[in-house]
């Protein structure tokens, strides 16, 4: 098995070999070790659709800093390699630059107001012209990333990290 | 005439894609493999045949689900479900939270904390290890988390253990995933029957 200690999310919720939490992290190894796998799939697929690699790092920033979760915002933040989508990590960008409001304002309000989402969100996307598939793509990448911030969130309360 | 269910349940209701789900008979190879269809095995739900759009994150996903919810240790599955519903509640995810809780009554062969839970929401009174339990994964669930110490504390105090509170964060992270995918990505919905 590799390292498991250097996954994201066992490292980013404060978990070391040894110290505290890291008895339950063994146990969990290879649920740690597909959650890696798992942020592979969203933010570096090799079948990206229309979302391109930079484009999912700076929404994956944009989405850590809307959890106030700016340590993991930095993570995701290195996986960009250049600066053509950068200006989308910054919650306040609007992405009418960029012609992508209609994926920020998606994208915002699945991250932080799930509950609220409707039909209409769904076919404002479609009237914008996003492909069936690339509605899945956003949805996979903004589900996931709730997640790994979740689990981040309560590591480092169990490990004092917080 | 199928009319989308607004009100938590335990009755699960049937799932209506808002977007066209893959085609099994257009499916590529790759996406056949991710579906895990075999000669014997070609029922494929409209839920799954939807995330087949996104094949590289359908492909990890079902092996991670099944692990958080089922793997041997830890947390007891009543617990994790617990984690599953309050996430599913927070996120008004009326699909999630009928079939996980369900499970939960199922398991407990008692519908006495999902009857509760539903009618009361988080003011419901519910025994000190659910309560922390509950209250914790309700939290969580929060954009941002609103978890803190003292929730963490109260897990401890109910007598849970290091892997015990871990598998509880899992099982309320993942359904921060699932929600997102069932509740933004469909309807749950009843097909009434015109008399």
């Amino acid at each position: 098995m590799s390292d498991i200690w250097t996954t994201t999310a066992v490292a980013a919720g404060g978990a070391t070999e040894g110290g505290p939490a890291s008895g339950a992290v063994g146990l969990r190894a290879k649920v740690m070790e597909m959650t890696r796998t798992a942020e592979d799939a969203v933010l570096a697929p090799a079948d990206p659709g229309a979302w391109p690699h930079d484009l999912r790092a700076a929404l994956a920033v944009r989405i850590a800093r809307l959890n106030a979760a700016g340590d993991v915002a930095v993570r995701y933040a290195a996986r960009m390699q250049g600066d053509e989508f950068a200006a989308l990590a910054d919650p306040a960008e609007t992405g009418a630059a960029l012609g992508l409001s209609h994926v920020v304002t998606f994208m915002d309000k699945v991250a932080a107001r799930p509950r609220d989402i409707a039909a209409g969100d769904i076919s404002a996307l479609q009237a914008a012209g996003v492909a069936d598939a690339d509605i899945v793509r956003l949805c996979e990448l903004n589900a996931f990333l709730a997640y790994q911030l979740r689990l981040i969130a309560g590591l480092k309360l169990m490990t004092g990290a917080a | 005439m199928a009319k989308i269910v607004h009100k938590f349940t335990r009755d699960v209701p049937h799932w209506q894609p808002r977007v066209t789900p893959v085609n099994l008979e257009e499916a590529t190879e790759a996406q056949l493999e991710a579906l895990q269809v075999t000669p014997s095995n070609t029922k494929v739900s409209d839920y799954v045949l939807t995330l087949a759009h996104d094949v590289e994150s359908l492909k990890v996903r079902s092996p991670l689900f099944n692990a958080i919810m089922y793997d041997k240790g830890g947390l007891g599955r009543a617990g994790r479900e617990i984690g599953a519903l309050a996430a599913s509640m927070v996120n008004r995810c009326v699909y999630c939270a009928a079939v996980h809780a369900a499970r939960h009554a199922q398991l407990e062969k008692s519908t006495e904390l999902t009857d509760k839970l539903f009618e009361k929401g988080a003011d419901a009174d519910l025994d000190p290890r659910d309560r922390a339990i509950f209250d914790f994964a309700r939290k969580l669930s929060d954009c941002p988390s609103q978890a803190d110490a003292d929730d963490m504390q109260a897990l401890r105090d109910a007598g849970l253990d290091e892997d015990e509170i871990l598998d509880l964060i899992l099982s309320a992270s993942l359904f921060g995933w699932a929600n997102r995918l069932m509740h933004v990505l469909g309807d749950p919905v009843r097909t009434e029957v015109d008399a």
